[in-house]
């Protein structure tokens, strides 16, 4: 027996979630089957014009990312609060707020990383040119941390709610416009050959003040979903 | 070491307790017992600071909860109402990183020594979802045998779905606790007797 500091305990959190994120696979996978069903089915809805796809593909493949993290960010929170983990998280001698920076890192790798893997794929079906496949993805590795970082909070705000599935997507989705609107344009000007330096950076921006504040933010509704 | 000084409890428009007051030293173990609805878990979870009470104070070795929560939840061990065990792990990883997230770091060995003495030899990697409602708080309760660090145990109904020869092992715990001179507070509805300590009643009413 030996007390562990924060780092371990952060790290074992991590390593816990990604087990049972590999026990639970179907989860994982709907997540991202959904991603990619719902940014394949313009291509064969809207139009087959390149002209036009290229024009949409930034908005579709960003749109179809939010709803995905939406998807996945029910099961941040509620299975731990509903076996009594949480409280114990809560009652850790470890910040919450450092164990919740662990809880959305696992989550981002289980829910967020595959989808910016995925998306320069689903970039050809728009017929992106290769520069802006790059952006595309790079947009997506600074952008989904940030809507992990982001629904975090409103997970834990709607934790002990009935139809919380809904709520959490009223109280979140207005919350990702910013970087829907940066993410999204990054890619257009990347299509359009214009620089992105300026759209990256206030992405960038968005994903530290995320990162400040998400965790705390979280960590304060966790402790009131304890009452 | 634990002190609670007036509190008053109301849930929802219900006023659960009102003014009170107990003090725990080192070595004392404290049952709280009622009926049900007469917030036995609302107190557990005032004491362990998940819940704050409308006024009142509770102490931990001096200094008030609220302030310092941190010096609260490194000396604490608790175990509530839903087991915090998770039906995909096995027991051995509950263990580890049931303890781990209260800062204990064990060994698989360790973990794997202590759910034999719980009665688990053999099943330590058999996921949770696969044991019996009893062998889940088994799993849920092997935490006390690794839980010495910890000075305060609050355990809220400890001795639900165990067998005579569980509730044996973990009594044997809790005196091994109270020897070490830690304080112990828990609800059950069962008769607890511990030989050589004695057993502080408080009674909540409905």
């Amino acid at each position: 027996m030996t007390p562990l500091g924060a780092a371990p305990v952060f790290a074992a959190i991590v390593r816990r979630d990604l087990t049972l994120a590999l026990r639970r696979r179907s989860d994982v996978l709907t997540t991202f089957f959904f991603f990619v069903i719902v940014v394949s089915l313009f291509p064969l809805g809207v139009t087959t014009q390149s002209s036009v796809l290229r024009s949409i593909a930034p908005g579709v493949v960003w749109v179809a990312a939010l709803l995905a993290s939406m998807l996945a960010l029910v099961r941040l929170f509620a299975p731990d609060f509903d076996d009594g983990t949480l409280e114990q998280l809560a009652l850790s001698p470890q910040p919450l707020v450092v164990l919740m920076i662990a809880k959305v890192l696992a989550h981002w790798l289980v829910s967020g990383l595959p989808l910016v893997l995925v998306a320069p794929l689903l970039g050809l079906q728009f017929d992106l040119p290769v520069q802006a496949l790059g952006i595309l993805a790079l947009t997506l590795l600074v952008g989904t941390p940030c809507l992990s970082l982001i629904g975090a909070i409103g997970a834990a705000l709607t934790l002990g709610i009935r139809g919380a599935g809904g709520l959490l997507a009223l109280l979140v989705l207005p919350l990702y416009i910013p970087v829907l609107i940066f993410g999204a344009s990054a890619v257009s000007a990347a299509v359009g050959g214009m620089s992105v330096s300026g759209h990256l950076s206030v992405l960038g921006a968005c994903l530290l003040i995320a990162l400040v504040l998400g965790p705390w933010a979280s960590a304060a509704a966790v402790r009131i979903a304890m009452e | 070491m634990l002190e609670a000084l007036n509190l008053d409890c109301a849930r929802g428009r219900r006023r659960l307790f009102e003014g009170l007051s107990f003090e725990l030293a080192a070595g004392q173990m404290l049952w709280v017992l009622g009926p049900n609805g007469s917030g036995k878990t609302t107190l557990l979870r005032l004491l362990c600071g998940l819940l704050q009470p409308e006024s009142g104070q509770v102490r931990w070795k001096g200094e008030d909860v609220r302030d310092s929560r941190e010096s609260l939840h490194v000396d604490l061990l608790y175990l509530g109402h839903a087991p915090a065990v998770k039906d995909d792990l096995s027991g051995r990883e509950n263990l580890c990183f049931g303890l781990a997230q209260s800062g204990i770091g064990i060994t698989p060995h360790e973990a794997d020594a202590v759910l034999g003495e719980f009665g688990l030899a053999g099943r330590e990697t058999v996921p949770a979802r696969a044991l019996s409602q009893g062998q889940k708080r088994r799993v849920a309760l092997s935490r006390l045998a690794l839980g010495a660090a910890k000075t305060l145990w609050i355990l809220d109904e400890p001795f639900t779905a165990l067998d005579a020869q569980a509730i044996r092992l973990v009594l044997g715990h809790l005196t091994q606790q109270l020897g070490r001179g830690g304080c112990v507070v828990f609800t059950s509805h069962h008769e607890v007797e511990l030989e050589g300590h004695a057993v502080t009643r408080l009674q909540l009413a409905q």
